[in-house]
C-alpha cells in the first residue's frame, strides 16, 4: 500500500469565524454531563445514584451490551440528575462540579513489559476505552476483537476545525506514550496520517512506532475514514480501530501517572462567535461556560463539533465527548423571498459547489452560512454531485440507494463496512434534493450490525 | 415584502390538516414555496447546506433554453414567410431575405410558439396537480423543464390539441405511473414526441409540417407544390439519397449522379454555416447550433449538465459519422461526419435531452458510455434506416432504457474490484 495519497475530490467549505491561535482558560463549568447519545449503540447502566459523589477518573457508568466498557467521570463532583427521554432512554448524566479536585489514581504498571491483555484491561478499567472507536459501524471499539490496524489522523479538515498542530504542540512525550500503549492492541500497524498541504508539528513528525502516511487534498482528507480507505481498506470481517490524537495524549497521560486528565482544549468558532479563541475546559463541560458573553445577538445555533457533523446542543447544552470545537451559526428559520434571498435571488450570500451563485468568483472568501435547508426535500434526482466530493472508490449514490431499499447484500458489496456517517457529510451538504444522508448511512450501519455482525 | 410574508403565513392554517381547504394543500405549498424558500432548517447531520435546490437547478436549464427558444420563434416566422413568397411573390417576395421583416416574423413566430408553450405547461402541470391532490404532495420541479422542452421539439404547425394529448399521455404514463418526478424511466419530453410521432405521423414528419402554413397553401394550390419548393428538412432530403429519386430542396435529382455531386447539391441548399446559425426548417428549437451551444455553455459552466454525456454524445456521433464515410455505400453515408452534428436535432438532443439526470446513466463511467452509444445510435438510425430521417429521439429513448444496464455493469465492476481486494489481501 502506498503511504502518500493525493485526493482529487473533496470540498473545503470556507466559513467565517476561525479561532485565533491563543489558548485561554475558560470559566470553570459548574456542571458537566456525559451524554450516552455521543456513543452510538450504547446501552448505559449508571452505577452510582443521584446525589452521590464521584471522583475524577472513577467509573460511574458501563455499557450493558458490553460490560467491560466503562466510563470514568471527567470531574470530581456530585451526580445530580439523570436526564431521560422517550422510553426512559438516558440522554445525559449531569455532575455538579465540586471545588476540590480529587482524582482517582490507578497503578498502571510498566507499559513496556505489559501484554496486550494487560493494556486492554487497564484501558477498560480506567474508563479510557471509549476513546477508541472501530470501523465497521463507527462506534466504541469492541474489546473482543483484534483490529488489523489502528488509524490516527493528525489533522481535522472539517470547516473551521481546530488546529491539532497548535493544540498538541509540546505534547510529544504523552502522544508517544499513548501510541505505545494502543500499538499493543493490534498485530498490524498504527497509522498516523499527516496533512501533506502543510508542515505538521514535531509532536506528529517525531512519532515513533507508527507508520507515517501523508495525504494531500481537500476535506474530507482529514477524516480517518478517507485515510483508512486509501492506506489500508477494510474488507468484510476485518476491524480497524480509530482514535483522535488528542485522546491519544489522554491515554498517554493515563499511562504516565495513572490519572484521567479530562481537560480539553476547545476551539470556539463560527460567524456568530465573539472572542474566537481556544478555550481550556473539561470533557462534557456545559457550553455556557464558554459561550456566555461570546455570542452575537439573535437566533444562534450552538453546535458541539463542526458545522458538518456536530450536534445541535443548544445554549444550555454540553460539550460532546469527542468534541474539540464549538461552532456558532445563525439559525436560518425564516422565509426567504424568491427574488431576493430565495431560489431565484442573485445569491451573493449563497455558496454552492455548483457555479449557480455568483459567489463562485471568490472561492476563497469566507461565508456566513445559516442553517436553512435552502430548499425542500425532493426525489433523488441530480447525479454526479456527490461523486465530486466523495474521495472513495465507492459509488455513494448506489450505496445510499441500497441502504434506502434495505438491500443488505448490495450494501456489503458497495462498501458499507468502510464508511461512517461523517464520511458522507459533504455528500449531504451538496445534495440538491436535501436528503439526510448521514442519517441514512447510520441506519444502514445499524441494519448491518443487526444482520451481519 | 413583510406584508406578503404575513399573507402567505396567515393562509397556511386554512390549508393544513383540518383546515377549510385541506385538500388543496399541494396547491398552497407549491405556490408558497415558489414565493418563499421555506423556513426548514437542518435537523440532523450537516448543519449547513449548499445554496442550490432543485428549483434553481431547473430554472438554470430554462435559462439555457432561452437562446434556442428565441431563435426558434424567429425561425418559425421566417420559414412561414419564405414559403408564402413562393406562392405570392408580390406580397411576400421581400421576406425571402433572412433578415427582412424581422418584426413580422417574430410576431408570427410568437403566435405559433407561445400557444404551444401555454398548452404544454397547462396540461402537464394540470396532470401533476391532479396527482398531487391524490397523493397529498406538492408539485416538484421536474415539469418546469419538460414543459419548455416539449414545444421546442415540435414542428411549428402541430395542432394544439395534439400537443395536449401527447403531453397528458407522457406525464401520465411516463412519469406519474412510475411515482412522479425522479422515478420516470424515459425522458418525458421525448416520450411526448414519440407518442405524437407514432400516433399522428402526418403531423410530425414528412415535408408539410416544418414550414408553418405549408399545408394551407398546398390545399389552395390543388395539392401540388410549385417546382423547386419544398417543406422538407435537411434530413428529410438526405433520406431520399438512398432511394431512386434523390431530392434536394424540392429539386428532383437523378439517382445516377455520383455521391459527390448529390452532396454538392445538398451543401448548396443546406450550407453548413447556415446550419450552424440555424437558418433551416426543423423543430422549433433544434435548428440553431449556436443557440444550443449558448445553452450548453450555461449548463456546463454552472455544472448543471454532465460534460461527460454531452462530450461523449458528440464524440459518438462524429466517430460513427466517420465510420459511415468509410463504408461510403451511398451518398447519405458519405455525408461529412461533422454535418450530422449540426443538422437536425443532434445538438439539441445531446445538450438538453441526453443530459436529463433522471433518465441518463448515473455513474461517471456510465455517462461516457451512455453518451457515446447515444451519439452512435443517432447516426446508425439516420443513415442505415431511412424510414426515420431523424434518429435523435429514438436513439435517446433507446439509451434511456439501456442506461440502467450500463450503470449495472459499472457498479458490478466496482463490486468486483472490492471483492478482488479481499482475495488478494
Amino acid at each position: 500500500m502506498p503511504n502518500t495519497v493525493k485526493l482529487k475530490k473533496g470540498l473545503d467549505i470556507k466559513l467565517l469565524g476561525e479561532a485565533d491561535q491563543v489558548i485561554i482558560e475558560a470559566k470553570k463549568p459548574t456542571v458537566v454531563a456525559i451524554k450516552p447519545t455521543d456513543f452510538h449503540g450504547l446501552n448505559p447502566k449508571v452505577v452510582i445514584k443521584e446525589g452521590e459523589e464521584v471522583k475524577r477518573g472513577q467509573v460511574f457508568m458501563y455499557d450493558k451490551n458490553n460490560e467491560s466498557v466503562k466510563f470514568a467521570s471527567p470531574v470530581n463532583g456530585t451526580l445530580t440528575e439523570i436526564v431521560r427521554g422517550e422510553k426512559r432512554k438516558i440522554l445525559a448524566i449531569k455532575i455538579n462540579v465540586l471545588d476540590k479536585d480529587d482524582c482517582e489514581q490507578v497503578n498502571v504498571g510498566d507499559l513496556a513489559s505489559m501484554s496486550r491483555e494487560q493494556v486492554k484491561q487497564v484501558l477498560l478499567d480506567g474508563g479510557m476505552w471509549p476513546f477508541l472507536k472501530q470501523r465497521p459501524l463507527d462506534k466504541i471499539a469492541n474489546p473482543e476483537v483484534t483490529p488489523k490496524a489502528i488509524f490516527i489522523s493528525s489533522f481535522d479538515s472539517a470547516p473551521l476545525a481546530p488546529d491539532y498542530d497548535f493544540i498538541m504542540h509540546d505534547q510529544g512525550a504523552f502522544f508517544q506514550k499513548g501510541i505505545d500503549a494502543i500499538a499493543k492492541l493490534t498485530d498490524g500497524k498504527v497509522h498516523l496520517t499527516l496533512n501533506g498541504d502543510q508542515t505538521a508539528d514535531a509532536t506528529f513528525t517525531n512519532a515513533k512506532n507508527v507508520q507515517i502516511n501523508t495525504i494531500f487534498g481537500k476535506h474530507p482528507a482529514g477524516n480517518v475514514g478517507t485515510q483508512i480507505h486509501h492506506f489500508d481498506p477494510i474488507n468484510k470481517g476485518e476491524f480497524v480501530f480509530t482514535i483522535n490524537p488528542i485522546d491519544v495524549v489522554i491515554i498517554g497521560k493515563f499511562f504516565t501517572d495513572g490519572k484521567f486528565d479530562s481537560s480539553r482544549i476547545v476551539a470556539l468558532t463560527g460567524s456568530e462567535a465573539k472572542n474566537r479563541k481556544y478555550y481550556k475546559t473539561i470533557i462534557g463541560a456545559q457550553v455556557s461556560s464558554i459561550i456566555d458573553g461570546n455570542m452575537e445577538e439573535g437566533n444562534v445555533r450552538v453546535i458541539s463539533g463542526n458545522a458538518l457533523t456536530g450536534d445541535n446542543v443548544g445554549k444550555d447544552g454540553f460539550l460532546g465527548y469527542y468534541s474539540s470545537q464549538i461552532t456558532l451559526l445563525p439559525e436560518g428559520n425564516h422565509l426567504k423571498f424568491f427574488l431576493t434571498k430565495g431560489w431565484l435571488g442573485l445569491g451573493f450570500d449563497k455558496y454552492s459547489s455548483h457555479r449557480l451563485f455568483p459567489t463562485w468568483i471568490t472561492p476563497n472568501s469566507k461565508k456566513r452560512l445559516d442553517t436553512n435547508l435552502n430548499g425542500e426535500e425532493r426525489g433523488f434526482v441530480v447525479t454526479g454531485e456527490m461523486e465530486k466530493v466523495f474521495p472513495f472508490d465507492i459509488l455513494p449514490m448506489y450505496l445510499i440507494k441500497a441502504i434506502i431499499v434495505n438491500d443488505i447484500e448490495k450494501m456489503e458489496q458497495l462498501g458499507i463496512y468502510e464508511v461512517a456517517p461523517e464520511d458522507f457529510a459533504l455528500c449531504e451538504y451538496v445534495c440538491t434534493s436535501k436528503i439526510e444522508i448521514q442519517d441514512i448511512v447510520r441506519k444502514g450501519l445499524d441494519v448491518i450490525e443487526e444482520e451481519c455482525m | 415584502m413583510k406584508a406578503l410574508e404575513n399573507f402567505v403565513e396567515n393562509l397556511e392554517p386554512k390549508f393544513v390538516k383540518g383546515g377549510k381547504w385541506e385538500k388543496m394543500h399541494p396547491l398552497y405549498e407549491t405556490l408558497a414555496t415558489f414565493l418563499f424558500t421555506p423556513k426548514h432548517t437542518t435537523q440532523k447531520g450537516a448543519h449547513i447546506r449548499d445554496g442550490v435546490d432543485l428549483k434553481r437547478t431547473m430554472f438554470t436549464v430554462i435559462i439555457a433554453l432561452i437562446p434556442a427558444l428565441l431563435f426558434g420563434i424567429y425561425n418559425t416566422g421566417h420559414w412561414h414567410y419564405s414559403i408564402m413568397a413562393d406562392f405570392d411573390p408580390a406580397t411576400y417576395g421581400a421576406y425571402a431575405d433572412y433578415m427582412a421583416g424581422f418584426g413580422d416574423k417574430v410576431l408570427y413566430g410568437l403566435g405559433k410558439v407561445l400557444p404551444l408553450i401555454i398548452v404544454s405547461y397547462a396540461v402537464g402541470l394540470g396532470v401533476e396537480f391532479i396527482f398531487g391532490f391524490m397523493r397529498g404532495h406538492s408539485l416538484h420541479e421536474g415539469f418546469l423543464v419538460t414543459g419548455m422542452l416539449i414545444p421546442l421539439i415540435m414542428p411549428a404547425d402541430i395542432p394544439l390539441w395534439m400537443v395536449a394529448v401527447g403531453t397528458a399521455f407522457a406525464v401520465l404514463m411516463g412519469k406519474e405511473v412510475f411515482g412522479g418526478t425522479g422515478m420516470n424511466v424515459v425522458n418525458i419530453a421525448l416520450l411526448t414526441r414519440a407518442f405524437l410521432f407514432f400516433a399522428y405521423p402526418t403531423k410530425m414528419s414528412g415535408d408539410i409540417v416544418w414550414k408553418s402554413g405549408t399545408a394551407d397553401l398546398l390545399a389552395k394550390n390543388g395539392g401540388m407544390m410549385p417546382d423547386g419548393v419544398s417543406g422538407a428538412t435537411a434530413l428529410g432530403d438526405l433520406a431520399t439519397f438512398t432511394g431512386d429519386s434523390p431530392t434536394v430542396a424540392g429539386q428532383i435529382l437523378s439517382a445516377d449522379m455520383s455521391h459527390a455531386e448529390l452532396l454538392s447539391h445538398f451543401e448548396k441548399a443546406y450550407d453548413p454555416i447556415e446550419a450552424v446559425i440555424g437558418m433551416m426548417p426543423g423543430s422549433i428549437g433544434e435548428t440553431s447550433f449556436i443557440a444550443i451551444m449558448m445553452g450548453a455553455a450555461i449548463l456546463l459552466f454552472t455544472g448543471v449538465a454532465s460534460w461527460r454525456i454531452i462530450l461523449s454524445f458528440f464524440a459518438g456521433g462524429f466517430i460513427f459519422g466517420l465510420l459511415m464515410n468509410g463504408l461510403g455505400h451511398n451518398a447519405y453515408q458519405e455525408l461529412p461526419a461533422y454535418y450530422h452534428l449540426i443538422i437536425g436535432g443532434f445538438a439539441f438532443g445531446a445538450v438538453f435531452m441526453a443530459t436529463d439526470p433522471v433518465t441518463a446513466a448515473q455513474t461517471n463511467v456510465g455517462k461516457l458510455w451512455y453518451g457515446f452509444l447515444g451519439g452512435m445510435f443517432v447516426i446508425l438510425l439516420r443513415v442505415l434506416n431511412p424510414a426515420y430521417p431523424e434518429g435523435v429521439m429514438l436513439a435517446i429513448l433507446l439509451m434511456n432504457v439501456t442506461a440502467p444496464i450500463i450503470d449495472h455493469v459499472v457498479v458490478q465492476r466496482n463490486i468486483a474490484r472490492r471483492t478482488k481486494r479481499l482475495k488478494t489481501a
